[in-house]
């Protein structure tokens, strides 16, 4: 730990304050993804790619990264202050999410020096964007399955098989990929090996799935024949499960070295709140049906606890019964809260409820219909809210495995 | 965006989280809480007496006033492992009755109450009256001057917590046609003033207060200029330690229930892992969670303008949430047994809706919410 003065970090914010002020584009005249899942067309790419790489250079991602594979080796309290600073000016999203957030802290985990130096800068700059291939078409949250295989072949592997719900797929330049490289083990978690797989090489193909918003967004991966470089395995073969499950700490969390910056605006519950006061109905502003009020007090109250639940797990006495308790029900809390207070927010525009992005006459361009439909990746990705209720139950609460 | 409160954590609040976890585990278990239903006065003198030697009962008293010179933040986490062990005593009454003299009271009625306040003298506040409106300062109770030179009080209190042990008795009443409060000696209560009344929470002691045909002395008039604000504060302070008392209550609602979880199996399977039963045990443990931060930020900003408001009744609205959801879900998941009185589950369900219903529910606070929100 560094000793942090009081004063360069106030002075550091200062500046941030001022870089965001200035350099935050209000309107790029289309609409800007919500979350990094939602990137769904080449305009969105560009410009988000070119707004991190902007961020990075003016010194306020990575940060606390340290300075021998990029990042700017301050204490965390500064890349925290850039990331307030980043909010309060409401900068658009970190795009390099999977690479920000779980490979890069993966890395400096349990990455090589090797790997350390050659991938910590691109995921900053978002020179290199990466993608994650846990998911595979028919396996839901039930990861340990994999069936993708990667068989060795000198100094390579070869890799056959599919991967589905690749966010940035289009996009990425590497895949943390989990393969199975023995089909034959006793236990199916003993097979498994974690890879950092080029994406843009033969045999690697992928196809975009149209979700439910209509847009782009994921894409499905396949492997034919594809030939990976065996110096891009993470720990030793056999051992990509527990590669795996530290990767979840980091997408989770549940542990920190995240590189900063934010990847989701969520819809915010005063945002919603002022919706309820322009909205009317029957003459008058929704929010004066006692039922509307009711409820968005209990959404304000709500995401007031998710962010006094965050600086609570600071003080260690008050979290001393369930220590791995907040973090882990973080994901279920919300998640649900965000598609809930969506939902909300479409009743409270009434009959435009029916309207969806592309009609004049939507409330906001139809926004919330866009965020509320799009607020299932979080409730499904990353391990859908039913199985993290089973985490939360067996891991915290210490209930029976179902 | 206005301040909604924050988290903020004393070393006193951790020294006395720590202590007090330990003392509310050995000194009341739940055979303890049993016995005490039956017994008369509700609570154990002896175990009375080591909280006053612990210093609780004067936390919040001023060091000038005999006690320790806190606040109530540093209640908070006393009363919270209380009610996770559904521990009886009068120490919530006394508290606030403290609270009144020291926010509200005159300087001689602090040097006279508060030191014995602080050694462990009971004392309680008188608030509600049979129309049981929850609004801090709707009151109907009278004082009036008396040709004897003193006052005389008229009307009914009900839900007087603690009524049966207190020295003291401070209720709210109308004098000269505003709002006031009166400190009631036990003794100027004529025989027959109290009536023990019959609660849904069988843990605590209420009384009805017949106020008719009591006089007190003028001298026993709290502060008049400050009656506003010490009911304000007083209206706060019962919500702030309620919802302590609640969420220590939930904690242990949701133990009680995931103990019987994983022992009880049906069908060939441990019922904990069916996940009909383990989703809203989980639901319940995430409402815990929230209401307790929404707790101690209350108990950090309780003194602050306004925001400490919004704190306390969101603390006080979740907490309701909270308690309610979880106990009600430890009779169901208890199956048969959990309608039976041996089943643990209803004690914690009857204090729930014990404290909702005093100094104000979920719906109340949130109603009050909106307009300090909107």
């Amino acid at each position: 730990m560094q000793t942090v003065d009081p004063k360069d970090l106030a002075a550091f914010e200062a500046d941030a304050d001022a870089w965001f002020n200035e350099n935050v584009v209000r309107d790029p005249g289309f609409m800007l993804p919500l979350t990094f899942m939602e990137v769904g067309t080449d305009q969105q790419f560009n410009f988000l790619r070119d707004w991190q790489n902007k961020v990075y250079e003016a010194g306020y991602l990575g940060a606390a990264w340290p300075k021998e594979y990029g990042g700017g080796g301050l204490d965390q309290a500064f890349q925290n202050a850039a990331t307030r600073a980043m909010r309060r000016h409401h900068g658009p999203i970190m795009l390099n999410a999977i690479g920000l957030n779980w490979t890069g802290p993966l890395l400096l985990n349990m990455g090589s020096e090797e790997h350390k130096k050659a991938h910590l800068k691109g995921i900053l700059s978002a020179e290199d964007i990466w993608c994650q291939g846990f998911s595979e078409p028919g396996n839901g949250s039930d990861l340990g399955n994999a069936q993708t295989r990667a068989v060795r072949d000198g100094d390579h592997y070869v890799v056959n098989g599919s991967k589905i719900w690749t966010t940035l797929g289009r996009y990425a330049k590497y895949m943390i990929l989990l393969a199975r490289t023995d089909p034959d083990t006793p236990k199916k978690y003993d097979g498994l090996s974690f890879f950092l797989a080029p994406m843009k090489i033969p045999g690697v193909e992928t196809n975009p799935i149209k979700k439910l918003t209509g847009e782009h967004g994921f894409t499905q991966t396949f492997f034919t024949d594809a030939r990976i470089p065996a110096t891009g395995l993470m720990g030793v073969e056999g051992g990509g499960w527990k590669v795996a499950m530290r990767t979840l700490e980091f997408e989770r969390g549940t542990r920190g070295g995240q590189a900063g910056g934010y990847v989701a605006v969520g819809s915010n519950a005063f945002e919603v709140l002022d919706l309820a006061k322009r909205m009317t109905r029957s003459g008058k502003p929704v929010l004066d049906d006692p039922q509307v009020a009711d409820q968005m007090v209990e959404f304000l109250m709500e995401i007031q606890a998710l962010s006094l639940n965050g600086q609570r797990t600071q003080v260690p006495n008050l979290v001393a019964d369930h220590p791995q308790g907040i973090p882990l029900a973080s994901k279920l809390m919300g998640t649900e809260m965000s598609r809930r207070l969506n939902e909300f927010a479409i009743r409270l525009t009434g009959a435009r409820g029916a309207y969806y992005v592309g009609e004049e006459e939507a409330v906001d361009r139809g926004v919330w219909a866009r965020a509320y439909l799009n607020s299932f990746s979080a409730t499904i990705g990353g391990g859908t809210s039913q199985i993290q209720a089973n985490i939360v139950g067996e891991h915290v609460l210490g209930l029976p495995k179902s | 965006m206005q301040d909604l409160g924050r988290i903020g954590f004393s070393e006193d609040q951790a020294a006395l989280l720590d202590v007090a976890t330990d003392f509310c585990l050995q000194r009341s278990p739940v055979s303890t809480v049993r016995r005490l239903i039956e017994d008369e006065l509700g609570h154990d003198p002896a175990v009375w007496k080591e909280m006053g030697e612990l210093g609780w009962l004067g936390i919040a008293i001023p060091e000038d006033f005999g006690g320790s010179g806190l606040s109530l933040a540093e209640v908070v986490p006393v009363v919270e492992q209380m009610g996770r062990r559904l521990m009886t005593g009068p120490l919530i009454s006394a508290t606030l009755a403290a609270q009144a003299l020291a926010v509200g009271g005159t300087e001689a009625q602090k040097l006279a109450v508060l030191p014995r306040l602080a050694e462990g003298l009971a004392a309680t506040i008188a608030l509600a009256e049979p129309d049981f409106d929850w609004e801090a300062d709707t009151v109907a109770c009278q004082a009036q001057d008396a040709a004897d030179g003193k006052l005389a009080l008229s009307g009914q209190k009900v839900l007087v917590a603690d009524a049966g042990v207190a020295q003291w008795i401070i209720a709210s009443v109308r004098y000269q046609d505003a709002p006031a409060l009166v400190l009631i000696p036990a003794a100027a209560l004529p025989a027959g003033a109290l009536r023990r009344e019959t609660v849904i929470d069988e843990t605590r002691r209420s009384f009805a207060l017949n106020l008719d045909g009591v006089s007190v002395s003028k001298q026993d008039l709290l502060d008049p200029a400050l009656a506003g604000t010490t009911l304000m504060h007083l209206h706060l302070a019962a919500n702030l330690l309620a919802a302590a008392d609640m969420v220590g209550g939930t904690q242990s609602c949701i133990d009680y229930t995931v103990d019987y979880l994983k022992t009880r199996v049906q069908f060939g399977k441990l019922i904990g892992s069916y996940q009909a039963l383990k989703h809203p045990t989980v639901d319940a443990y995430c409402k815990y969670e929230q209401a307790r931060s929404h707790l101690y930020a209350a108990a950090h900003c309780f003194g602050e303008q306004g925001t400490g408001e919004i704190a306390v009744r969101m603390a006080k609205a979740a907490a309701d949430a909270a308690y309610s959801f979880a106990a009600d879900r430890a009779i169901q998941f208890h199956g048969g047994f959990g309608f039976t009185y041996d089943c643990d589950a209803q004690l914690y369900r009857r204090r729930a809706i014990w404290h909702a219903a005093n100094y104000g529910d979920a719906g109340f606070h949130k109603a009050k919410l909106a307009r300090l929100l909107f």
